[in-house]
């Protein structure tokens, strides 16, 4: 079954209907509803324990939801449908949907035994099969294009840290996603590494690539994002375009969350 | 300093010529510890009157030490040592990887029996295992797999009781060595492999043991130096290693303390080759992790001829 969407249109890169996750008795998301477009920079912001990161993990399968329905580009995530029974992706059906997306951590989890150009390879040869002097000439590429092309021999232990999570977008682009998922991805860095990072992610959007970003960088999601999402206590508060948003919010909580961030 | 009044902030924020001289270099006494002079002097002295009472006791025959180190039979001994500590270690990391990847399943049966089976063997002697394997045949007279069928005396030689007693037991202490590897792996490297496309075998394979072996490695190093001594325990089940090939030749030139110098000899070189193996192979899987790869005492030998070198060359330019 594909994402429920108007008719000529395409269906909307991420889908979620009433999602809900619970670890154990807590339930972290509580119905989410959210839509992204293709093409679009979709912001997510909100306090810490609000459920950004577990709805972004949700989005490529790391989580499993408990209730609702999420589609990606217009097939359900992590299940097949038929009828109206609900069968569980087998792991290789899984990985085959994870290929498509591109997740960006906010710890990096760069391969810390392979150099940089190592990580950027290992998926495209491993899992698409790539050729070693291909993949090596396609991660040369890409290094180059977040400003690491000097780098492509260091091992991840021998970056700084914005150099490292620009290598881990340089290692999810190497797979070519039609969608890419940030997670926090600048709170682990020092102050003066996130604009190294950041301007990636701007190049990135101008190049038109859908991007889902749970982050805490108020001017990134205004410059840049095309939508913006508040979320609190597992539940989407508000959402609308990030200047209309963040200059005139609606809802008392999300006032009350920028007055302290911003 | 120029200006007699300014304060140390002042001289910086003017940056003059006098201030980017750079201070003399301190020249002074070093502290003498004698109580380290002392120390190393008394056992020095230990030690040389150690060497002394065994160099000089009349009761050892050196020359027959120095003639039974490459005896026939001696040098067979210790190969068969490191045959059967090489098989016995082979059969143990193998089975106890499998021990391990059982134990970490989410299957309650496979991880059951893997705990129940290292409940077994690490809870009983070698010792005793060794005579429960060589023994089996009271239990079971004939040996009936189906397929092939033989007097239970008859498969149950020396070296196959050796071998299960030794390599049976390993396997428990390496389960638990590689899951400790595994366990050591960050969470994180497997949700990006994951999160990569790459299916959870690749991920085992390509990220989490690469990793592991790190962890792995040391501890399995010194398992192997374990077992090297550890299998002279299986001269009491008839295997003619190092240990039992001395005790055969004492009984026969009753020199029985020149035969156990010579096994200490031949058992020290080879835990000596096999640490210095582990050492390469450690600095191997250690790429990545720190910055700069520790040096080999080779690479370190030439870089301090090389520090010799231009010590003595400053020398000579401070004299002149």
């Amino acid at each position: 079954m594909s994402a429920p969407s108007a008719a000529g249109q395409p269906p909307p890169m991420v889908k979620a209907e009433r999602v809900h996750k619970s670890f154990g008795a807590v339930e972290v998301l509580r119905g989410i509803d959210l839509e992204v477009r293709a093409g679009e920079v979709c912001c997510v912001v909100g306090p810490s324990g609000s459920g950004k990161s577990t709805f972004l993990r949700c989005v490529n399968h790391l989580e499993k939801i408990s209730a609702g329905r999420l589609w990606v580009d217009g097939s359900l995530v992590g299940y097949r449908q038929r009828g109206d029974r609900l069968y569980e992706m087998r792991e290789r059906e899984v990985a085959a949907q994870r290929r498509d997306i591109g997740m960006v951590f906010q710890r990096f989890n760069l391969f810390p035994h392979m150099t940089a150009a190592e990580n950027v390879m290992e998926a495209p040869v491993q899992v698409k099969g790539l050729g070693r002097a291909a993949a090596r000439e396609r991660a040369a590429l890409l290094l180059e294009r977040v400003g690491l092309a000097d780098r492509m021999g260091a091992y991840p232990a021998q970056l700084s840290g914005g150099q490292q999570q620009r290598v881990a977008i340089a290692r999810a682009l190497a797979m070519e996603p039609k969608l890419m998922l940030f997670d926090e991805p600048t709170s682990a860095l020092d102050p003066e590494l996130v604009g190294e990072v950041l301007d990636v992610m701007r190049g990135l959007a101008e190049e038109g690539m859908t991007m889902l970003v749970v982050t805490h960088e108020m001017g990134f999601a205004r410059e840049v994002g095309d939508s913006l999402v508040f979320m609190d206590d597992g539940l989407v508060v508000e959402t609308g375009p990030p200047r209309d948003v963040l200059a005139a919010p609606r809802h008392e909580r999300t006032r009350a969350f920028l007055s302290a961030v911003l | 300093m120029e200006a007699a009044g300014a304060g140390p902030g002042d001289g910086l924020k003017k940056g003059t010529a006098a201030d980017r001289v750079p201070p003399e270099a301190i020249r002074a006494v070093p502290v003498r510890h004698w109580g380290r002079l002392v120390g190393a002097l008394v056992v020095l002295a230990l030690l040389v009157l150690l060497v002394r009472a065994f160099a000089g006791a009349d009761t050892i025959q050196w020359d027959v030490v120095g003639e039974y180190l490459t005896h026939d039979t001696v040098v067979e001994g210790a190969l068969r040592t490191l045959w059967i500590t090489v098989v016995s270690m082979a059969l143990g990391v193998v089975l106890g990887v499998l021990l391990a990847v059982m134990r970490l399943s989410d299957n309650q049966v496979l991880s059951g029996v893997a705990w129940g089976y290292i409940w077994f063997f690490r809870g009983t002697p070698v010792l005793v295992q060794l005579f429960l394997w060589y023994n089996l045949a009271l239990i079971f007279p004939i040996l009936d797999l189906g397929f092939y069928r033989d007097e239970m005396n008859d498969v149950m030689t020396p070296f196959l009781a050796a071998l299960l007693g030794l390599g049976l037991n390993e396997a428990a202490y390496m389960a638990e060595i590689a899951r400790a590897g595994v366990l050591s792996v960050d969470h994180g490297q497997t949700e990006a492999a994951h999160a990569l496309g790459m299916s959870r075998t690749r991920t085992t394979r390509r990220i989490v043991l690469p990793q592991a072996m790190r962890v792995i490695i040391p501890p399995t190093g010194n398992e192997f130096i374990n077992m090297l001594k550890t299998s002279s325990l299986v001269s009491v089940i008839q295997y003619e290693e190092l240990f039992r090939a001395g005790n055969i030749i004492s009984s026969r030139n009753l020199a029985v303390m020149e035969m156990l110098l010579v096994v200490t000899v031949w058992y020290l070189a080879l835990t000596t080759v096999f640490s210095v193996g582990q050492y390469y192979l450690e600095r191997y899987y250690a790429r990545g992790s720190q910055r700069a790869l520790p040096r080999t005492p080779w690479q370190r030998v030439r870089t301090n001829l090389g520090t010799f070198r231009t010590r003595s060359v400053v020398r000579k330019e401070e004299t002149r």
